[in-house]
């Protein structure tokens, strides 16, 4: 269905978001502290989202946007919540 | 035209890639919080409007929901960025407090 151009340069940008998540989830392990830690899974949150938004582009399906918006919404809840926390000790005052 | 939104999307993820690889690469934190933000801000950029390209001209109309995504994007990326640098200036200055303190280097 997709002209078969578009299939291989959607295939390099795919793997291109894949490595991006192996990069941030190499930081993640590694992080020295906590707060690279953070800043590695916002990292990989977004990339995370790219990439569901570049696989709904492949499969021609519109449904994907609403999973990269739940992902998009979750990283900034996540990553604010877990800063909150690193900068007062708790997340709700 | 699918093919120029192909084109976009390569880029964008090409942004993301680079920012991660610099995340991976950079010595110490207040480095590392820059490259990330090309990903977040250009690199969905791109990608968005490929995909927004790409959809129009499948159904040969406007659509333009993925708007949304950049809106929220661009409104929340700043936020968790100033309190994650916040919470990293702080935590950093207590440990080098404790380092000085510990090894007896001075009173400030």
């Amino acid at each position: 269905m997709n002209p078969p151009l578009l299939v291989a340069v959607l295939a390099a940008a795919q793997l291109l978001l894949a490595l991006g998540i192996a990069f941030a989830f190499c930081r993640l392990l590694r992080g020295p502290r906590a707060h690279d830690r953070v800043l590695a899974l916002d990292t990989l949150y977004v990339n995370a989202m790219l990439l569901i938004l570049s696989f709904g582009i492949v499969w021609a399906s519109r449904d994907f946007f609403e999973v990269a918006l739940v992902i998009g919404a979750l990283g900034f809840v996540s990553t604010a919540a877990a800063a909150k926390f690193l900068l007062r000790g708790e997340v709700i005052e | 035209m699918t093919t120029v939104a192909a084109v976009l999307v390569l880029a964008g993820a090409l942004l993301a890639f680079l920012g991660s690889l610099g995340l991976l690469r950079m010595k110490t934190f207040f480095e590392r919080v820059h490259p990330p933000t090309m990903g977040t801000t250009l690199g969905t950029a791109l990608v968005l409007a490929g995909s927004m390209l790409y959809f129009s001209a499948l159904e040969s109309r406007l659509v333009l929901h993925e708007i949304l995504i950049a809106v929220f994007m661009t409104v929340t990326t700043p936020v968790t960025y100033l309190l994650l640098g916040r919470a990293a200036l702080r935590r950093e200055h207590e440990s080098a407090g404790e380092d000085s303190r510990r090894s007896g280097e001075g009173q400030h």
